[in-house]
C-alpha cells in the first residue's frame, strides 16, 4: 500500500479522538485563559506536549511557580505511563523501517492514539501513525484555541457530551477482543475492577491515576503473562509496510 | 526569579517527549522472550481497562448520564460497532440524558 493511503486511513481512524480532543482541550483551554496564559502560550504548549493530565497539572504548577525540579517531576509520574505504551508500540514497528521514524512517531504517543494503533492488525505503518497524530493532534490544539478565545463558543452541553467521546471509543476497542478470547475478557473485568478499589479504598485512592495506571497494568499484565503466556502467532501478525 | 512560563512548557515538553521516545528508540529489536511478549501484548488491555472505569462515570456533568453513556458504549462495542459509532452514540446518550428535567 501507498503511504497517503496509510495516511488518510489514519486520518479516518483519528476521528473520534478529534472530538474527544476537542471537548477536553477546550475545557484546557478556558482554564489555561483564567490562569493568565496568553493565547500563544496556550497553543505552545498543548502543540508541544500533547497530552492531557499533564497540561491541566502543569497549569496548576505554573500559576502557582512551582521551581522548575517539581514541574519536571510531576511530568514525569504523571506521564510514566507513556513509557510503558512506548515499549508495546516499539513491537509494534517493523524492524525495517528506516529508525529517524521513531522520533517523530515518539511526538504523538497518548493515551488515545497508543489505544487505537494497538487495535490495528498486523505491524505498524509510521505513515498511519502520522494520519492519526495529524488529526488527533488538529483537535486538541484547535479547541485549546477555541477553549482562550471564546469560552462559551461550545455549549457546556455539548462539551460535556463529547467528553465521553474518548472513554467510548476506548470501549470498541477492548471489547470485541474480549468477546474472542476469555483470557482478555477476563483481563479487562479484572482491570476494571481493580481500578474501581483503587478510586474508592481508602489509603489505595491516594494514589495518583497516573500511577494506578502504572500499577496495576504491570501487576496485570504480568500476572497474565505469567498464567497465559500468548503462543508466538498471536502478537506479531503480517508485516505490512516497509517505510 | 519565577521562571517564564516559556521555560516551564519547555521542561514539561521535555520531560514528557523523552519518556515517549527512550523505549521507542532502545528497543529496536522484537524481543523473543516469551515472557515479556506476553507482557506487552496484554498491556493495552490493562491500561485501557484500567483509564475507562470508573473515570467514565464522572466524565460528563452527570453521573446517570455518564452511567447510560458508559452502558450505550458496552453494548455497541459488544456488536463490533466502529470506533467513531461507539463513540458518537455514547456522547449523543449523554447529551439526551443530561436534557431530562428529572434528573
Amino acid at each position: 500500500m501507498k503511504r497517503h493511503v496509510y495516511f488518510a486511513a489514519g486520518v479516518g481512524a483519528g476521528i473520534p479522538i478529534f472530538l474527544g480532543y476537542l471537548a477536553v482541550s477546550f475545557t484546557f483551554g478556558i482554564m489555561a485563559k483564567n490562569c493568565g496564559l496568553s493565547v500563544f502560550q496556550a497553543v505552545l504548549l498543548s502543540a508541544s506536549n500533547l497530552t492531557s493530565a499533564g497540561q491541566f497539572s502543569g497549569l496548576t504548577l505554573i500559576t502557582a511557580g512551582a521551581p522548575l525540579a517539581e514541574m519536571a517531576a510531576t511530568q514525569f509520574v504523571i506521564n510514566l505511563r507513556y513509557c510503558l505504551m512506548s515499549c508495546s508500540l516499539s513491537q509494534k514497528i517493523d524492524e525495517k523501517t528506516p529508525f529517524f521514524h521513531r522520533f517523530f512517531m515518539a511526538y504523538g504517543v497518548t493515551d488515545e492514539i497508543f489505544g487505537v494503533s494497538v487495535s490495528r492488525e498486523g505491524r505498524l505503518s509510521p505513515f498511519y501513525f502520522y494520519g492519526l497524530v495529524a488529526v488527533s493532534a488538529l483537535g486538541w490544539v484547535g479547541g485549546t484555541f477555541l477553549g482562550v478565545v471564546s469560552g462559551g463558543l461550545l455549549p457546556a452541553r455539548v462539551v460535556s457530551a463529547l467528553s465521553i467521546a474518548l472513554y467510548g471509543m476506548f470501549i470498541a476497542i477492548i471489547i470485541p477482543p474480549a468477546r474472542d478470547s476469555k483470557v482478555v475478557a477476563g483481563i479487562v473485568v479484572i482491570s476494571m475492577l481493580l481500578s474501581l478499589l483503587f478510586a474508592a479504598a481508602p489509603a489505595l485512592k491516594e494514589i495518583s491515576s497516573g500511577f494506578r495506571i502504572i500499577i496495576l497494568t504491570v501487576v496485570i499484565s504480568g500476572a497474565a503473562a505469567v498464567f497465559f503466556p500468548i503462543a508466538d502467532d498471536e502478537s506479531g501478525g503480517q508485516q505490512e509496510e516497509l517505510s | 526569579m519565577r521562571p517564564s512560563v516559556y521555560t516551564y512548557i519547555a521542561v514539561m515538553a521535555i520531560v514528557t517527549y523523552l519518556i515517549r521516545l527512550l523505549p521507542l528508540t532502545l528497543i529496536r529489536r522484537e524481543i523473543k522472550n516469551k515472557f515479556i511478549r506476553s507482557f506487552l501484548y496484554y498491556v493495552p488491555f490493562v491500561t485501557l481497562s484500567v483509564m475507562v472505569f470508573p473515570a467514565i462515570l464522572t466524565a460528563s456533568s452527570g453521573k446517570c448520564a455518564s452511567a447510560a453513556g458508559f452502558v450505550t458504549a458496552l453494548i455497541l462495542a459488544y456488536c463490533r460497532k466502529s470506533l467513531i459509532t461507539v463513540a458518537l452514540c455514547a456522547s449523543a446518550v449523554v447529551f439526551l440524558v443530561e436534557l431530562l428535567p428529572i434528573i
